[in-house]
């Protein structure tokens, strides 16, 4: 924390970076959300999940959503993806209300979710195959998919043979056969191991920037939403609002390198500033951990 | 092999013991039925009469108490009279394994008493058609309608109450409604397979389609499916294997109803088979019988057990 005074700002952009940031606003925007509200409704009492968030993401930007837990990011993004519905405001996709589900996004979810009874292949047809695609069409696409994400040869197998990182990217397979304007992904590394997660995130770059896409990604690890995103929206809980939309100053391509960069830093600590301060009110309803009483032998220390 | 290891909660064992185990569980209770057949300090409560000697009620190949047999023996040796024989002997109805596994033989090979009676594999396949029509009926309505309930919450919270009270009804109470509906043949019997089953299988393929992955719904529903295609493409397929076991259970439950359902209206079946050769006193044959409905009905969930696993190579629940 002391190292942030020596840091510049993370508002300070290179050149190159805010070039690259007038390019993406330039494109149109894909994905605009206005005045978003949600209210759960239990017996005894109103609950606040989200209150008047609005963004918008540009063709091709990748965002990513971070906040603490209880923020109502994963709200947000099922409302996004139409799995559930706002209470208030709306969400335009290219100009067009967003009701219920549809191809036209597609979702990663956290848990493995596909289809077991279904080989790889299989998978990564079903939603050209729903959407009326012959089946020659949807498997010539499938296999297409397979070959870009490197598993053409698990063609056959079926997902209980393939590795949790290897699942992953079958489901990102089969989300983008679909060829959606934006891909939704709620938190789809989480489950996975440090190693598989760090080269899952540079395989997701590598197929961002190779197909017209538009990611809104939920994270709750700093370091991957700053390796990952163009912009980051941070969200505060209690109710869930929009802390701030920042717009992250480490230049692409990224590299594992830039870890310690002096931009990805200044934007750590502003982030883990923005976090831990809407944090240190503690969840709602949580005690303060208690002062333990010492139970290991005198001068036996580990500290 | 440690013990602990084989006490362990939910021990993993080798193939090796899982087999041997389960040829021990058949082994277990034919051993302790052979004991109790052959070894005469064991039970035996009664003397089958060899020689009646004075006593002049007593015949060859009679069972008498113990008792009374003893006390006879007593007063004959009191009055000096010829002594009577016999050997230690069980009740009638408890045949020895090897009279039992001959009957297994004969009961298929001895022409019916009566002339125009069917032979044992005709009562048999008489039996597994009742059973066949009485499970295919059932399932023909019970598994859509489970499916339906397990998927959408009107048409369950309309049906299901009704059939949670309907399945405590008896099955075997609607038997003398049946016939007056059906007739005596097999109409009524099939009829009361079908009571016994249905509302146990609507209840509990609800319940199945219910465990469904919530996620995998979702899942196809962010890849743009609609409606019906939810239902065929991600419900049915999702539940399949644990539908298929389902099924599997039900039927052994529908094996259950047949004795009652072929008591009603004209015995017929293997009941009827039972019950003449109780009356003749054949228990050999009656637990021949008994044994045979056993076979078919484990032989018919191993072979569904075995198809199963060829179905749905994809299930990593089944294990044998």
């Amino acid at each position: 924390m002391n190292a942030q005074k020596t840091l510049p700002s993370y508002l300070e952009q290179s050149q190159q970076v805010r070039e690259r940031f007038d390019r993406m606003k330039s494109r149109e925007v894909i994905l605009k959300v206005k005045s978003l509200g949600k209210t759960f409704e239990t017996q005894k009492r109103e609950t606040v999940a989200l209150k008047d968030i609005n963004f918008e993401t540009y063709r091709r930007e990748f965002l990513c959503i971070v906040g603490p837990s209880g923020c109502g990011k994963s709200t947000l993004i099922r409302i996004l993806a139409g799995l559930e519905t706002q209470t208030s405001g709306e969400v335009l996709l290219q100009g067009k209300p967003v009701r219920g589900p549809g191809r036209d996004r597609g979702m990663v979810f956290q848990g493995y979710t596909l289809f077991p009874w279904l080989t790889v292949k299989r998978n990564v047809m079903f939603g050209l195959e729903v959407n009326n695609a012959g089946r020659l069409e949807a498997e010539t696409q499938a296999l297409q998919w397979l070959q870009l994400i490197g598993l053409e040869k698990f063609a056959d197998a079926y997902p209980h043979q393939l590795s949790g990182g290897m699942k992953q990217r079958v489901a990102i397979a089969r989300a983008l056969a679909n060829q959606p304007r934006i891909l939704l992904m709620d938190e789809p590394f989480g489950a996975l191991d440090a190693q598989t997660r760090t080269r899952m995130q540079a395989h997701l770059l590598e197929i961002w920037r190779k197909i017209d896409i538009t990611i809104v990604f939920i994270t709750h690890d700093l370091d991957e939403a700053i390796y990952l995103a163009d912009r980051i929206l941070v969200l505060k809980p209690h109710p869930g609002e929009v802390q701030e939309l920042i717009e992250v100053p480490v230049p692409r391509p990224r590299q594992m390198d830039q870890f310690i960069s002096e931009e990805f830093l200044t934007t750590k600590a502003r982030l883990e500033e923005l976090i831990y301060s809407s944090e240190a009110h503690g969840e709602e309803g949580e005690e303060p951990y208690p002062m333990m009483m010492r139970l290991a032998e005198v001068g036996d220390n580990v500290e | 092999m440690t013990r602990t290891r084989w006490f362990a909660v939910h021990a993993e064992l080798s193939p090796r013991a899982r087999s041997l185990l389960g040829f021990f569980s058949f082994v277990l209770p034919i051993l302790l039925w052979c004991i109790v057949s052959y070894v005469p300090a064991v039970w035996h409560p009664l003397v089958l009469i060899t020689d009646p000697g004075s006593v002049d009620y007593f015949q060859p190949d009679m069972r008498v108490d113990r008792a009374t047999f003893d006390q006879e023996t007593a007063d004959a040796t009191a009055q000096n009279r010829a002594l009577p024989q016999g050997v230690p002997a069980n009740p009638i109805y408890l045949p020895a394994p090897h009279e039992v596994l001959k009957a297994f033989y004969t009961s298929f090979t001895m022409p019916p008493e009566a002339r125009d009676s069917p032979w044992l594999h005709q009562s048999l396949w008489h039996s597994i058609q009742v059973i066949f029509w009485g499970f295919v009926i059932s399932s023909i309505f019970g598994v859509p309608l489970g499916i339906l309930c397990g998927t959408y919450s009107p048409i369950s919270r309309l049906t299901e109450p009704f059939v949670e009270f309907f399945r405590y009804l008896p099955a075997p109470a609607f038997g003398a409604l049946a016939v007056a509906i059906l007739g005596i043949y097999d109409g009524p019997k099939i009829a009361v397979i079908v009571i016994g089953t249905f509302f146990q299988q609507v209840l509990i393929i609800a319940n199945t389609t219910r465990k469904l992955d919530g996620a995998l719904v979702e899942a196809a529903l962010t890849l743009g499916t609609k409606n019906l295609q939810l239902l065929s493409r991600v419900v049915i397929p999702g539940i399949l294997p644990d539908l298929y076991r389902d099924q599997r259970i039900l039927l052994g439950w529908a094996w259950t109803y047949l004795i009652v359902a072929e008591l009603i209206g004209t015995t017929t079946g293997i009941t009827w088979f039972i019950t003449q050769q109780a009356r003749y006193q054949h228990f050999a044959n009656v637990y021949a019988a008994i044994f045979i409905i056993g076979i078919i009905g484990l032989g018919t969930d191993i072979l569904l057990g075995l198809l199963g696993k060829r179905l749905f190579p994809w299930d990593r629940t089944v294990k044998a």
